[in-house]
Formats: C-alpha cells, structure tokens, sequence
C-alpha cells in the first residue's frame, strides 16, 4: 500500500507541518529526525534521507501522532513504511541496527512456529545482536530475571506453537512475494 | 453462561500467563465462558507493521477467518495489540473487497471481517456495571488507583472508538462502581515503551519510570492496566527503573481483571497476583 516513495506522497499531502505530531511524541526529545521532519522530507521526495534517520527505529508505535494529526495524515503509517522501505534497502542507521533486528528475529520466529516461542526469541536476538556489535551487556542483559521469572512460572521452554505450521509458513511466503 | 470467542494471543500463553489466569477466573465468577479461538496464530505484533505491512493484513486476518469459520461472532482479544491489529485489519477487509480477496487467498481461508473484536475493559462494559456490582463481595475500599491505558487500549481513535483517545474513562467508571477510588493524573495516555523492552530498555525504563512517578505524585497507591507489554513494563521492570533512577516506587501493578476479580471476592492466588513482581501481601497499601 505505501512502501514506495510515490504511495508515501500521497499518504503526507496533507500535512501543513503544524508539528503537533512532534509535541506529542514521547521520543522526539531522542530523535535526530523528529515526526514532523520525516513527513516533511516524504513531502519533498526526500525519503532516502527519512530512512537513514535512527529517529524511525526509536519510534515506538504509540499512535500519538496519528491520533492528533489535525489533517489525519497517519504519522505512524508514515513511519512503519519508513521503516519497511529502510530494512529493505539495507539502509538502516547503525545506532539503531538491534531494534531493526529484533524485529526480523520476532518474524522469523513466528513463521517457524505460528505462535511467538519467547526463550528463542530471546536468544536468538541476543546471538544476531552480538555477532554485530559484540555487546557483552547485552548479551547478559536480564540474566538475573530468569530464574525469578522462572519461579513465578513465566519461562516455557517449549512453547505451545500452532497445529498447522505449514499455513502460516505459506503466508509469510505469499507476503514475502509483493509488497501491498 | 454466555459463551464468547477467545483470542489469547502469545503473550497470554507465555510470560504473561498470569494475565490469562486473571481474565479466565474472573470471567468465570461473572458467568462468561471462554471458547479459545482454535489453532490461533500470533498477531504479527509490531514486527509485521514496521518492517512488512502486508504481513501486518493476513495474519490477523488469517485469525479473523478462523473465527468466522468457527462461528464466533465476537471475539475477546485481552492484549491491545492483538485487538488493535485484528480490528485494523478487519476494518481494512470490511471496506475492501479487492482486499478481501486477496487475503482470502493469502490465509487460505475466506474471510470478510465481520467478527466484532473486544479487548478487555469492553467486555466489562458489556457485561454492564449493574451487574458487576450485583456480584461483589468485597468492595474495593482503600484502593487508590491510577487507571493507566496506555497507547493502544484507545489508539487511534478512528479505529478504537470505545472511549476517549485522550482522557479515557472506561476503567475509572467501572473501578469506583467497585468501591475503588480513582485519582486523576497526566500519564494515562502516555506510552511506557510497549514491546521495546528487549530491543531498547533504555526507551522503557524512562518513560516508564515518569508513569510510575506521576502516579505516585496524584496519590495513587497502585495502578491498574489491561495490557500484558504495560505491566511487564511497569511491573517486571520495576526493579529495574528503580536502580537507574535511583528512586523507590513500590507500586503495585493490577490488571483489570484482578481488582474486579478481588471486588468478586476471587483469591490473590487464583487471579495470580502472587506472581507478580511487586507483591504486597500482608501490608498491602490497598488491603486487598
């Protein structure tokens, strides 16, 4: 639906820039790139620059922007297909690569087992998220939480995954093929 | 006992199974029996809407088929963003049939969008407050609450039209009909981080951090939210913030379910409070 740079026109015309969208974000104050920017630089056709922001990753979903635009432009729409077009295009910011990572680790491990299997996610995105930035921190991150998470019953070390994996593979296939 | 369409969704069966344990055994003490959507997948999360949206379409419209196929005309969706997904896809279905079609052929299922998908607090709506109230046993008395909704309990609001997107009311309209006592505070809306908790703590632990402040600043003595990613984040997590900002907040965070299952008269261990990670038993600031 918008992941190319003229579905994105289209979606941001109506913007007059009152940066409403901005003062609502929680992580504005993060960002290199603030909402109101990034609608802007899709505006001008600018989108390569939007993609390489690390502000798209710190993004964290929260449809404040979309809420109150006073155009109902949807930021957060605008944002997401920042984000598709950016992992696509190998151009995400390097602060930001974890985020972009866990994100496929989590899809990947949903197409494996149909419903979300949390221990392996949980190493699967420690392991990719070592082998690119070698973070030890990360990598013992929440080590002490297992064994209280484990006591309280919260860890599973065999998920309980869908029955019929084989459909849900094919859809990621299918959705794999072309983009809406 | 009326019979509605369940979507647990992966959090609910995973580590937040405590949240499962509170919805069942209070919808079963208020009469309301759970039929578990069958062979459900995963919503796709944040995952499929930032990085592939057709994704983000077919797999909670593959669950939307489902539920049509196996004849559950609403469905409880307890996770905001399994509800949040489901009702965007099932809107984007209902006002397309190009769209239709095409995600009929993707999840290999017919499916038009029909199904009308509920998230927690609706349900307690539509069971009505005449008869929640009927069903007490032991008043809310001494629980000072802040109600925290969160992003997408009402975001956006095109969507999600069951309350205001910016001073929502539903959960303080039902709490004091309970006996609670609900403070008025500038958090309630804010986000806490949702699903960043693994990919960016950092992000979590502030903004979560300046919920758990403000609320303690309007003289709550606990926070209830209906979302499995807000309470690990404010609860799980609450250690943690803590340490990085030096502070003591000792909050105790319920669900939704838990104060209306203990206004029931339902045991801190049935409804799983005991597993949480603020835990105030015997000196509870809310007696409960």
């Amino acid at each position: 639906m918008h992941s190319d740079s003229s579905g994105l026109s289209a979606l941001v015309n109506d913007c007059y820039q009152c940066g409403k969208c901005t003062a609502g974000c929680p992580l504005a104050a993060q960002m290199d790139i603030v909402p109101s920017q990034l609608v802007r630089l899709a505006q001008a056709g600018q989108v390569e620059r939007a993609t390489r922001a690390e502000s798209i990753w710190l993004c964290v979903s929260c449809q404040t922007c979309t809420t109150r635009c006073p155009q109902s432009v949807d930021v957060a729409g605008v944002i997401d297909a920042l984000r598709e077009q950016s992992a696509q295009d190998g151009t995400v910011a390097k602060t930001q690569r974890r985020t972009a990572i866990f994100q496929q680790v989590f899809l990947d491990n949903i197409r494996r087992h149909g419903r979300l299997n949390e221990l392996e996610l949980v190493g699967a995105f420690k392991t990719q998220a070592f082998l690119k930035d070698l973070s030890i921190p990360l990598l013992m991150k929440d080590a002490l939480l297992a064994p209280q998470m484990m006591k309280r019953d919260k860890l599973h070390f065999a998920g309980k995954p869908a029955r019929d994996r084989q459909v849900v593979d094919r859809i990621f296939a299918k959705c794999a093929e072309a983009k809406v | 006992m009326t019979d509605i369409g369940y979507y647990p969704g992966c959090a609910l069966q995973g580590s937040s199974n405590d949240y499962e344990r509170s919805v069942r055994a209070t919808l079963q003490a208020l009469q309301v029996q759970l039929q578990e959507l069958d062979d459900w997948i995963c919503c796709g999360a944040s995952a499929a809407h930032t990085i592939n949206h057709k994704l983000s379409v077919a797999l909670p419209a593959r669950n939307l088929a489902l539920a049509e196929q196996q004849g559950c005309a609403q469905l409880l969706a307890p996770c905001p963003m399994c509800s949040m997904e489901l009702i965007k896809a099932g809107k984007a279905l209902a006002d397309s049939p190009a769209l239709r079609q095409e995600m009929s052929d993707i999840v290999e299922l017919p499916v038009t969008g029909r199904t009308q998908v509920l998230n927690l607090i609706q349900i307690f709506q539509q069971i009505g407050l005449p008869a929640l109230k009927a069903a007490v046993k032991q008043p809310l008395e001494g629980v000072s609450v802040a109600c925290y909704y969160g992003c997408l309990l009402t975001r956006p609001s095109a969507l999600l039209a069951f309350d205001d997107c910016e001073q929502p009311v539903s959960m303080e309209t039902i709490l004091t009909a309970l006996g609670a006592k609900t403070v008025a505070w500038n958090f309630k809306t804010e986000c806490c981080g949702a699903g960043m908790t693994m990919a960016n703590e950092e992000t979590v632990l502030n903004l979560s951090h300046k919920i758990l402040s403000n609320a303690a600043a309007h003289g709550a003595n606990c926070i209830v939210v209906a979302c499995p990613m807000c309470h690990v984040n404010l609860d799980m997590k609450q250690a943690a913030i803590e340490q990085r900002h030096g502070v003591r907040h000792d909050l105790e965070i319920f669900y939704l379910s838990d104060l209306i299952g203990l206004a029931l008269g339902l045991d801190r261990q049935t409804l799983g409070i005991d597993r949480h990670f603020v835990v105030k038993n015997g000196n509870s600031a809310c007696r409960l």
